[in-house]
This record gives C-alpha cells, sequence and structure tokens, in this order.
C-alpha cells in the first residue's frame, strides 16, 4: 500500500529516537570501565533490571509479528505468545541464579566458570554470534517496515536508521544505556498497548464490510507497481482490508455492540462471522500478481488452532512434529538467549536476578494477554495492509487517530532499539572479551577492552543493516523461531548439563554446543520453508521432514554432551584445551 | 564485581527445590496444553465456561499460571533464605 508521512508522526518519531539517544551520550559521559560498559557496574535495581527484561525480549517479533500473525491468522499467533513466555519458566526456576553466581560479562563466562577452556569459549563466543545474528535479522526487517508508513521513506533507509541509532547507543555507554533504553522501551511499549487495548474495548465492534471485490498487486517486469492493472498512485492504491460481516444473533439489526469488557469482547467476537483476506500468486509475461480475495469466515474457527499451522487441522504427522518442534524451541530457547542471559550480569546478586526476572515475567506477561486483543481488534479495523502483516498493530492505532498511529509506530521503533541495542552487546562482548582477549589471548587493558568492544558494536551494525534489507519479505515472527531454535539447541543442553550433571566435561560442553548449533543451522537451511521462502524452489525438494529443527536437534545435544562426557571422563578437570 | 551475598548452601539448596518443583507443575501443564493443540483440537473448540472457548481460556491461563508460580517462588524463596526459618 501506498503510504503518506504525516508532521505529527515525523515529530514525534524525532523526538523518541533523539531522546534515546541524548540519554545514551548523557549516561557516555563518565568514564568507562570494562565492567561498566559490559555488565552496567553489576549495579542495576532488580526493579530496573526485570522492567530492561521486558525492553530486552519483546522485540518486533512479539509486536509486530505476533499481532500480524493473529489479524491474518487468528488464534495460532497467540500461539507464540504462550511459548514466548513460557521460557521464562525456564530462565527463573533453573538458569537465573546459577548464571548470576558463575559468570561476569558473557555466556561463555558463565559455561566456562569450572573449566577454563579455550574450547568452550570458542565455540560459545560463535554460538552467541550466530544466535545473535539470526535474532537481529528480523528486529531489522520490522524496522524498515515501521519507517515506511511512518516517515514515507523506503524500507532500506528505516533499516539503515535503526542500525545507526543502536550503534550509537552501544558505543555510547554500552550496558548502562542499553538497560535504560531497554527500561522505558519496555514500560512505553507495556504501557501503551494497554492503552490500544483499552480503545479497542471501549469502540468495541463494528460491521463494516466494505468492498469486497478482489484486488491485484502485479510487480511488473520494469519494476513498476501495478493495482488491479492500473500504476498504483496515492488515489489508486490497494484497499485497507480486516471487517466485520455479522454481529451475533442476540445483537438482532444492531451494527455496533458499543463498549465491551475483555471476555465479553472475545465471546461476542467468537459468535460473529469475520472478512479476512489472502492472496494468490501468479506469474505471467505481464509480471508477478498476488491477487487478494477476501474469504467469509466465523470467529469461532478464527479464534482456535489451525489457522496458521495447517497441520493442526490435516493430521499430517510431518506438520505436527513441525509445531511441536517450535513449541519446544520456543520453551527451551528463552533462557538460552545470549542477549536475554547477559542481563543477570547487570544486578548484584543472585537474589536480584531472581526478582528481577519474576518482574520480567509479569511485565511481559501482562504483554502477551494485551497482544490477542491488539491481534483481534486489527483483524476487524478495516485498516490493514494486505500486503505486510508486520504493519498489522501500528496501522490499528492508525484506525483511532493519527497521533495515536505516530505514537504506536515510534515506541515500535523504540521496541527495536532496545532488542537491537541488548543484541549488539552480546555480540560484541562475545567478540571483544570470549574472542580477541580469552581465545586469541591478546592482553587488553581495561580501555582496549571497551574500546575493542566498541569496534565490535559498530562491526556488527553493519551486518545487521545489511542483513535487514536482504530479508525485507519475512514475517517476523516465523524469523525469531529460527533464532530460538538455534539457541536452545546450542546453548541449553550444555548449561543445563553444567549445573545439573557433574561429570560433564570441557569436552562434552563443546562438542554440545558445536552440533547443536551446526545441526539446527543445517536443519533449517535444508527446510521446506528455507527452500521455499528462501531459495525459491519447490518444499517437495527439502530432505529434512519439517522446518522448525528443535524436537530433533535439542535432544541431540543432550545426547553428545553425554556421551562425549562419558568418552572423556578420565581427563581431569581444570586442564586448558 | 559487586561482592555478591549469597545465603549459605543448604538454603540454597532448599530454594533450588522449590524452584524445580513449580518448573515441573509447569512443564506439565505447557506439554498438557501443546498436546490438546495437537492431539485434541475440537477440545479446545469447546466453551466449558459459556464465554470464551477453552483454547482462549487455556492460553490466558498458562500465561497467568507463570505469574502465579513465580511469585510462589519468590515467596517460597524469601521464607527458606530467611536465617529466621531455621530457628522455627
Amino acid at each position: 500500500m501506498h503510504y503518506e508521512s504525516s508532521p505529527v508522526a515525523i515529530a514525534i518519531f524525532a523526538s523518541f529516537v533523539l531522546a534515546v539517544v541524548g540519554l545514551s551520550f548523557w549516561l557516555g559521559r563518565k568514564g568507562q570501565s570494562a565492567k561498566g560498559y559490559y555488565a552496567a557496574h553489576g549495579e542495576i535495581h532488580w526493579f530496573i533490571n526485570g522492567i530492561a527484561f521486558a525492553g530486552d525480549y519483546l522485540s518486533a517479533a512479539s509486536f509486530l509479528g505476533i499481532c500480524g500473525m493473529i489479524a491474518f491468522h487468528g488464534y495460532d499467533g497467540f500461539l507464540y505468545s504462550i511459548g514466548f513466555l513460557a521460557g521464562w519458566i525456564v530462565a527463573l526456576f533453573v538458569i537465573a541464579e546459577p548464571i548470576k553466581s558463575l559468570g561476569k560479562f558473557t555466556f561463555a563466562d558463565a559455561l566456562d566458570a569450572k573449566f577454563n577452556s579455550r574450547g568452550i569459549k570458542l565455540a560459545v563466543a560463535i554460538s552467541t554470534l550466530v544466535v545473535s545474528i539470526f535474532y537481529l535479522i528480523p528486529q531489522m526487517v520490522g524496522a524498515g517496515d515501521l519507517i515506511v508508513p511512518l516517515l514515507g521513506l523506503p524500507h532500506a533507509v528505516g533499516v539503515i536508521l535503526v542500525g545507526l541509532a543502536v550503534t550509537l547507543i552501544v558505543v555510547t555507554a554500552g550496558m548502562v544505556s542499553t538497560t535504560w533504553v531497554q527500561f522505558i522501551k519496555g514500560s512505553l511499549l507495556v504501557f501503551f498497548c494497554g492503552v490500544l487495548t483499552s480503545m479497542i474495548l471501549a469502540r468495541g465492534l463494528t460491521v463494516n464490510t466494505g468492498s469486497l471485490d478482489p484486488q491485484t498487486r502485479t510487480v511488473a517486469p520494469d519494476g513498476r507497481i501495478l493495482v488491479d492493472g492500473q500504476p498504483q498512485t496515492r488515489d489508486h492504491d490497494l484497499r485497507p482490508v480486516g471487517t466485520l460481516a455479522a454481529l451475533p444473533a442476540r445483537y438482532g439489526d444492531a451494527t455496533s455492540t458499543g463498549p465491551l469488557g475483555p471476555l465479553e469482547y472475545l465471546s461476542v467476537l467468537e459468535d460473529s462471522r469475520i472478512i479476512t483476506w489472502s492472496g494468490a500468486k501468479t506469474k505471467d509475461a505481464a509480471g508477478a500478481h498476488v491477487t487478494y480475495s477476501p474469504v467469509e469466515r466465523r470467529g469461532a474457527d478464527l479464534l482456535k488452532p489451525g489457522g496458521y499451522f495447517k497441520g493442526l487441522t490435516t493430521g499430517k504427522l510431518a506438520d505436527k512434529l513441525d509445531f511441536a518442534s517450535l513449541m519446544l524451541a520456543l520453551f527451551c530457547g528463552t533462557a538460552s538467549l545470549p542477549h536475554i542471559l547477559i542481563r543477570y550480569y547487570t544486578v548484584k546478586d543472585a537474589a536480584a536476578a531472581r526478582k528481577s526476572t519474576v518482574v520480567g515475567i509479569a511485565a511481559i506477561g501482562a504483554f502477551y494477554v494485551l497482544t490477542l486483543f491488539l491481534g483481534l481488534g486489527a483483524m476487524t479495523s478495516g485498516s490493514l495492509d494486505p500486503t505486510s502483516t508486520n504493519m498489522a498493530a501500528p496501522l490499528l492505532a492508525k484506525s483511532f487517530s493519527e497521533t495515536l498511529f505516530a505514537v504506536i509506530s515510534a515506541i515500535a521503533f523504540t521496541t527495536v532499539l532496545g532488542t537491537v541495542s541488548g543484541l549488539i552487546m552480546a555480540g560484541s562482548g562475545a567478540v571483544a572479551h570470549d574472542l580477541v582477549e580469552n581465545v586469541l589471548g591478546i592482553p587488553m587493558t581495561d580501555h582496549e577492552k571497551v574500546r575493542c568492544g566498541k569496534i565490535a558494536a559498530v562491526g556488527l551494525g553493519i551486518v545487521a543493516m545489511a542483513l535487514g534489507i536482504l530479508f525485507r519479505s519475512f514475517n517476523v515472527s516465523f524469523l525469531v523461531g529460527w533464532a530460538f531454535n538455534i539457541a536452545a539447541s546450542a546453548n541449553l543442553p550444555a548449561l543445563v548439563m553444567l549445573l545439573f550433571w557433574s561429570r560433564t566435561t570441557k569436552q562434552g560442553i563443546i562438542a554440545a554446543v558445536t552440533v547443536g548449533m551446526l545441526a539446527s543451522l543445517a536443519w533449517i537451511l535444508l527446510s521446506a520453508d528455507t527452500f521455499e521462502k528462501v531459495y525459491g524452489l519447490s518444499r517437495d525438494a527439502s530432505p529434512v521432514p519439517f522446518s522448525q529443527p528443535g524436537l530433533v536437534t535439542i535432544p541431540l545435544g543432550f545426547l553428545v554432551l553425554v556421551v562425549v562426557s562419558l568418552l572423556t571422563r578420565a581427563e581431569p578437570a581444570g586442564r586448558r584445551a | 564485581m559487586a561482592e555478591n551475598r549469597q545465603p549459605d548452601g543448604e538454603r540454597t539448596g532448599r530454594a533450588a527445590g522449590i524452584g524445580f518443583g513449580l518448573f515441573w507443575i509447569y512443564v506439565f501443564l505447557y506439554f498438557g496444553f501443546i498436546a490438546l493443540v495437537l492431539f485434541r483440537p475440537d477440545v479446545l473448540s469447546s466453551r466449558p465456561f459459556g464465554g470464551v472457548n477453552l483454547a482462549i481460556a487455556s492460553g490466558l491461563g498458562l500465561i497467568v499460571a507463570a505469574l502465579l508460580l513465580s511469585v510462589v517462588y519468590m515467596v517460597a524463596c524469601r521464607v527458606v533464605e530467611s536465617p529466621d526459618h531455621d530457628r522455627r
């Protein structure tokens, strides 16, 4: 769809970004030690850290991706919310306190605390970089998606803007500024999503079918965009979609419910009829066409599993395994994400780590409940862009007012800043602290450690920008699923076994991290989803039975660790690899 | 690094034991829900409470359960890690 920027939107957006970057410069005025740069001196208050957890974790995938998935496919998007939150249970009950006690700056510090092995540091640093880069991609894609309607600029400009802002945030004050940016972002996100949900409930549900004629978007061989055969212009564009066809019979001839309570809203929607739109792709000499057509569906069908994960209703075993694998990866992946784990080093002790996790769960849980209402509100708002699932939440806000749209878009953009800065911090620590200092053994003064981390942050910022432009057409939730799979397969087996199995050896940890990472990465690259969406090949050509690797590669990580540890038990712990 | 003021090993062990117990309760709830989604989606379409269907109710319930268990854990840890606990 064609978007126009508004001065209000630009002003709010600019003030948000300038405030965040200004805060970073202010925090960065003080001289910095390595401990300050990588772990905020371990002096962050547990409540601030808890909200910063929310700011770190609630990424573009959570806000843009889940809302979009619920808006277009119904209940299945909410399954992501459930899985993303469940992972925090592993973090709280299993990981939080031990990781705080074991580590210093990076995830590798914790895994290597018992062995002091270069091999462990190398394997974990590489796994940290791979996971962080896979997680960076959807954040940058989300940033690009936001900038199009907000400022009327091309997608690539949004990606570059985020890359530059985040690099500035990290380079100026490291973990201190990253923490405060995440705290502000987490607070704003949960608060304004609550405001938006209140407005959805106050508006209730209104019948508004709009035009139901199919609409076709064509990309001509010369690159021109056509809508229904005519060049796309401001006045001739795709119509926004997503409407309510009929209210439940108990409303008689009424076309609007008026304000509804939260459970009442869900109940009425379930008994209503909703018009969703889906696109069918074709290709001929005139170009590549996508024809969007309306389908009237029962609310009850949209509010049960199977709208997106088709295998849940077809009964095909491979599809069921694919879904089970994703949900396992979401459960195991949160506590294995390096950018989340390093946040435990910013509080003073294990009790503070525990308390901050509980605060994080409260904020994140509240947000995920709100995603259900935001997604369903967008589904019936008549404002969806049929070409972009990621724009559902901001366009829902636009259905209320331009100002709210600007605020929500600016918050979404800040959302990306918060998460990306955490990811770049994790990657920067992996490069400077783990690889350069500990693996290569290059001695550095405190000042040089900070400088090396900043150089690594700049490099990662550039990589993030390039990937955000390359992966533009992907749904951000889908991409985050990959990152969770790799993190859970590479990191969780080693971390859990190190903590709870005394016969774990350094060779076992190295093997588990390496095999888990490579196996999950290889599985993803050979999956049907990648064949279709990345290589443009037929799904049938994929050699693996289902796309999500976790169901195979997480147990494989545990198995490899146990076997290798048993085979290498003779070597006394403590020797350098 | 800020000096850590850790409770003694025995008390930490008791807290970890409580954490594990709560962890397995949630594992049962979460994977029980996933099993329903996979094998009995028809059950999730039912509306046993009249208003919302079981898919929505159980999804919201899992989110609330995570928060409740985490609060229970925090309170339990405070109790067992308190020096007064041993004297009681």
